[in-house]
């Protein structure tokens, strides 16, 4: 059985219309005007037992607004899912106890209170057998290496170290579906990395689901073998993280080692040239017409090397939200 | 690690045989313990602040005692000088148990900026959680104020003609519980029309400034013209200050104490169904258009 399952899911709020000035606001007390805003529009999709998924768009894209629908927080306009068997808007209290959604921006750790004294109020919020609790604390705290800080105000601690807290907080109750909006928001790269590590780790011994959205590239290509692509409410790719840039991406880089002292002047008919440093260059050209002008090249000059890349996975996607714009734009719809 | 072994026990099998009503009481009394550790964190301050507390009731002593030599009597609408000043220091005690400072401000606060989520996302109830948590503030307010009160009441001690009996101060004590919880409902009704409007401030800050009169915070209702007394004492504000007060200092006896205190509980119940109601109807606004 899937563990999420979202079909045709749709949101569309509708958004108070604020007028400007004093006469708007005035006129807006007694005849309000609303706008509908399309959040999201006929997601559909499947995760498995075990997948790490990413979830990818833009701000404003709907990947919040869908894993709030996935959590239960709000209902959708249309469309229905399934998660972990339960439909999620309807909060059933089994339901409540086999997830976590953690969200990167919110804490909810007490502030002044170690962060062993939320732990003891989850345990009881949850109902977790003593002996459960404590085996799972320690396996927890032992991964993400912060044993020695648990009975230590959270407000003393740093960013990273927090949220490292936090996630133990959100898997304490051995969740078979985590969430994540943006886990290592305002992070540096070392805690990055410690965070990513972790749920890689946890992720491989226990099995558990994760669904995350981040603005990272690193966190992706790190965590999830399978992204999900969402702009302007619609679902646009689902498959491998690589099938992205072959799905996208439509020029390759050519990287050229030539001999003798300077690469030829004339590269530039073969495609743009990106960089050029003495005997080296680097050269973009469509992918359809990489096999065509490497042997062209390998014709007229003495190559020493050569080799060709996908470009960087962030500007093929930077390119990928850009072009979904355009076109929304072109359509002419109220965004 | 080893691979998840119970997945199904999350339940509360490992708990002692306790039915699920006692295990979700258990839960809450968790959190009230939780938010006790939180509060007596802050107790230093506790001491202090009660004792500043009290100093404009120095000036309010003058003033009552100007009015009586004014007015050449020894008795204002039934009260002595010295129940009037008993009446006023009592009025605290009844607002210790029936205020509620920030309440309606933190539900409307978590229903705008989202707070709300981590009560949606857990197994646990929003209104509960708020009574264990204040239950909580208001002991440790109260044990860590016990001192100080004590010793202004000594000090205070001329003003009182008479200790209460035995039974009057059962009614007392069962006064200032639903007085308790009849400023917890109404406050956390007010919050709840944040799932309405998006500030509540100025609507509370109106609340508020009424409420110090009509529930007899200023003075006791008796005070005023007739047709107020009636109007006030049919509304439910009187319990939060006003009739606690005259319990103790034995202003409602007999029937008509058992017919106050059937009227608090009553009222108190009106205001747990609000509140719950709100909060259900209120809910599913904010699962349909917000989140």
């Amino acid at each position: 059985m899937p563990i999420i399952e979202a079909i045709e899911l749709s949101k569309t709020y509708r958004v108070a219309q604020k007028k400007e000035g004093l006469r708007g606001a005035l006129r807006g007390l007694f005849r309000r005007e609303y706008r509908e805003v399309h959040a999201v529009e006929g997601v559909s999709f499947t995760i498995e037992p075990g997948e790490m998924v990413a979830f990818l768009g833009p701000n404003g894209a709907g990947k919040t607004t869908t894993l709030k629908m996935l959590s239960g927080l709000i209902y959708p306009t249309s469309g229905t899912a399934r998660v972990l068997g339960y439909v999620p808007w309807e909060r059933a209290d089994a339901f409540r106890r086999s997830f976590s959604l953690v969200m990167g921006q919110k804490n909810q750790l007490w502030w002044d209170l170690p962060a062993a004294d939320s732990f003891q109020l989850h345990r009881e919020i949850y109902s977790l057998p003593a002996d459960q609790f404590a085996r799972t604390l320690g396996e927890l705290t032992e991964l993400f290496g912060v044993g020695h800080l648990v009975r230590q105000p959270v407000r003393e601690l740093s960013l990273g170290e927090r949220m490292k807290m936090e996630l133990i907080a959100a898997l304490l109750h051995r969740p078979r579906l985590l969430l994540l909006d943006e886990p290592t928001i305002g992070l540096d790269v070392v805690a990055q990395v410690a965070i990513q590590r972790c749920l890689k780790e946890y992720n491989a011994s226990r099995g558990v689901t994760m669904l995350l959205t981040s603005h990272y590239m690193r966190d992706v290509e790190a965590l999830c073998s399978r992204v999900l692509v969402i702009t302007h409410g619609r679902l646009v790719y689902d498959g491998p993280l690589a099938g992205i840039t072959e799905q996208f991406g439509r020029s390759k880089l050519v990287k050229l080692q030539f001999a003798g002292e300077r690469a030829p002047d004339d590269l530039a008919r073969f495609g743009e040239v990106t960089q050029r440093d003495g005997p080296a260059a680097d050269l973009k050209v469509e992918r359809s017409r990489v096999p065509e002008v490497m042997s062209a090249i390998l014709e007229r000059y003495t190559v020493i090397d050569m080799s060709v890349h996908d470009p960087p996975l962030d500007q093929v996607i930077a390119r990928v939200f850009e072009e979904a714009r355009a076109k929304h734009e072109a359509n002419g719809e109220a965004r | 690690m080893k691979p998840m072994a119970k997945l199904v026990d999350v339940g509360g099998a490992g708990l002692p045989a306790l039915g699920p009503a006692s295990g979700a009481l258990r839960k809450y009394i968790r959190i009230f313990r939780v938010a006790l550790i939180e509060r007596m964190a802050y107790r230093s301050d506790f001491f202090l602040s009660t004792f500043l507390r009290f100093l404009p009731m120095l000036t309010t002593i003058l003033l009552w005692q100007a009015v009586y030599t004014g007015a050449g009597a020894d008795e204002l609408a039934g009260y002595t000088l010295h129940q009037m000043i008993a009446y006023l220091l009592l009025v605290h005690i009844s607002r210790m148990f029936s205020s509620m400072p920030g309440l309606a401000h933190s539900i409307a606060r978590d229903i705008r900026d989202g707070g709300l989520k981590k009560y949606l996302l857990q197994p646990i109830d929003m209104i509960a959680y708020l009574v264990s948590y204040r239950v909580a503030h208001k002991t440790a307010y109260i044990v860590t104020s016990a001192l100080p009160y004590a010793v202004l009441f000594f000090l205070c001690r001329s003003f009182f003609d008479r200790f209460p009996d035995g039974p009057t101060l059962a009614a007392y004590v069962l006064s200032l519980l639903l007085a308790f919880l009849i400023g917890f409902f109404f406050e956390a009704s007010i919050g709840m029309i944040g799932f309405w409007f998006l500030e509540v401030s100025s609507l509370l800050y109106i609340i508020n400034t009424v409420n110090f009169f009509i529930s007899g915070q200023m003075l006791p209702l008796d005070l005023l013209p007739p047709f107020w007394v009636s109007l006030l004492k049919a509304l439910p504000f009187q319990y939060l200050a006003y009739f606690p007060a005259a319990v103790f200092v034995g202003k409602v006896q007999g029937e008509e104490l058992v017919r106050g205190l059937v009227a608090e509980a009553a009222w108190a119940a009106a205001f747990i169904v609000l509140a719950r109601v709100l909060y259900r109807v209120g809910l599913r606004r904010y699962s349909a258009y917000g989140g």
